[in-house]
């Protein structure tokens, strides 16, 4: 996806100029918040607002009747689509359910799809996954899936009838980044779908630089929420998203092995001290 | 009386208790009215989703288990 670029600057950089489509629904903003991690309501709410997010993500658990304040205030004060996801399902079976109850709790044919192969690693496990993907597509929900960075397996997801998908970089909150570009880089060429980077995010620059490779979007928790300052870190991860994603439209140059003047040779005064000796 | 388990535990409700009961015995729980509970919850009875218009008219059986959800954050923890 080598977009021509617009001449035009408001084209090019302007709001509304580079939107994110996923499923028909349009955002401006490329960073997606997932709100696992924060100390408090306050400081998912101070982060939401720095980051700049449009979607974020809720899980489900049974009811605290003394918890006093819901999550849902707070995402719905800043107006951001609520994107459920199916945290902690271990089988196709389970995260049908809580899909299910999900779009009751939240009116919401959303889903981030997650299905866990085990509580050490939280990798995806693939058949379960495609399983849980395959039914829930069938019963007309969007399905975005946390996926591995197999880009076999993303075709498969993609074929299926998922709306998107979410390789991680790293596994769930190790902050390791990208740990196989390769793979995402392929991923990424050969996806009709948005690619969203899901899990590992650990700094600003593993952001942007997702974005560089060509994902359409980052997701990121908790390297915002478990940051020393959540709100500083969401604004420099809104940023670095911002940076990689230009930098990807404006064509970066090619690695080469040996310099390359920027500077032309041409015109280059002989500087030599004359000597007789010659 | 019958029993039913609501998120773990056994609690007791009158004959005749639906899906409503128990979530407004939660909200009665947490000193809330229940339209508050109501909101972002989701039920399910023994692995199946109660759709929301559906909790009033569920009446619930002895031994049912009933499993009520509500937002927490999540999400790539």
């Amino acid at each position: 996806m080598t977009d021509v670029l617009p001449t035009d600057r408001e084209a090019l950089v302007g709001p509304g100029a580079d939107p994110l489509v996923i499923a028909g629904r349009t955002f401006e903003s490329r960073l997606l918040l997932g709100t696992g991690g924060f100390s408090s309501h306050d400081a998912l709410r101070e982060a939401l607002a720095d980051s700049g997010a449009e979607v974020c993500t809720v899980a489900l658990r049974r009811l605290d009747p003394s918890a006093r304040g819901s999550i849902l205030d707070v995402l719905q004060a800043a107006s951001v689509q609520i994107l459920p996801n199916t945290a902690g399902c271990y089988t196709a079976r389970d995260a049908v359910l809580t899909a299910r109850l999900a779009r009751e709790a939240f009116s919401t044919d959303w889903v981030k799809l997650e299905v866990i192969g085990d509580d050490r690693t939280l990798l995806p496990d693939a058949p379960e996954l495609l399983t849980a993907a395959e039914q829930l597509v069938q019963e007309g929900f969007v399905v975005l899936p946390y996926t591995t960075d197999d880009p076999i397996l993303a075709r498969r997801l993609q074929d299926i009838g998922c709306a998107a998908v979410m390789p991680l970089g790293s596994p769930i909150g190790s902050g390791m980044g990208i740990l196989n570009s390769y793979n995402l880089a392929i991923m990424i060429e050969r996806s009709d779908v948005p690619v969203i980077l899901d899990a590992g995010v650990g700094t600003a620059s593993d952001a942007a630089l997702a974005m560089e490779f060509g994902c359409d979007a980052v997701l990121c928790a908790s390297a915002i929420s478990r940051a020393e300052d959540p709100a500083a870190m969401a604004r420099a991860v809104r940023l670095g998203v911002e940076a990689g994603r230009l930098a990807r439209r404006a064509g970066r140059i090619p690695r080469r092995r040996y310099a390359r003047a920027s500077t032309p040779e041409h015109g280059t005064p002989d500087l030599s001290q004359s000597s007789g000796e010659e | 009386m019958m029993r039913v388990i609501v998120n773990g535990e056994r609690r007791e409700l009158p004959p005749q208790a639906t899906v409503s009961s128990v979530v407004a015995l939660l909200a009665d729980d947490g000193g809330r009215p229940p339209a508050v509970a109501g909101r972002g919850v989701a039920v399910a009875v023994d692995g199946e989703v109660v759709p929301r218009d559906e909790w009033s008219s569920t009446a619930l059986d002895d031994g049912a288990r009933v499993e009520v959800l509500a937002a927490i954050q999540g999400g790539a923890l």
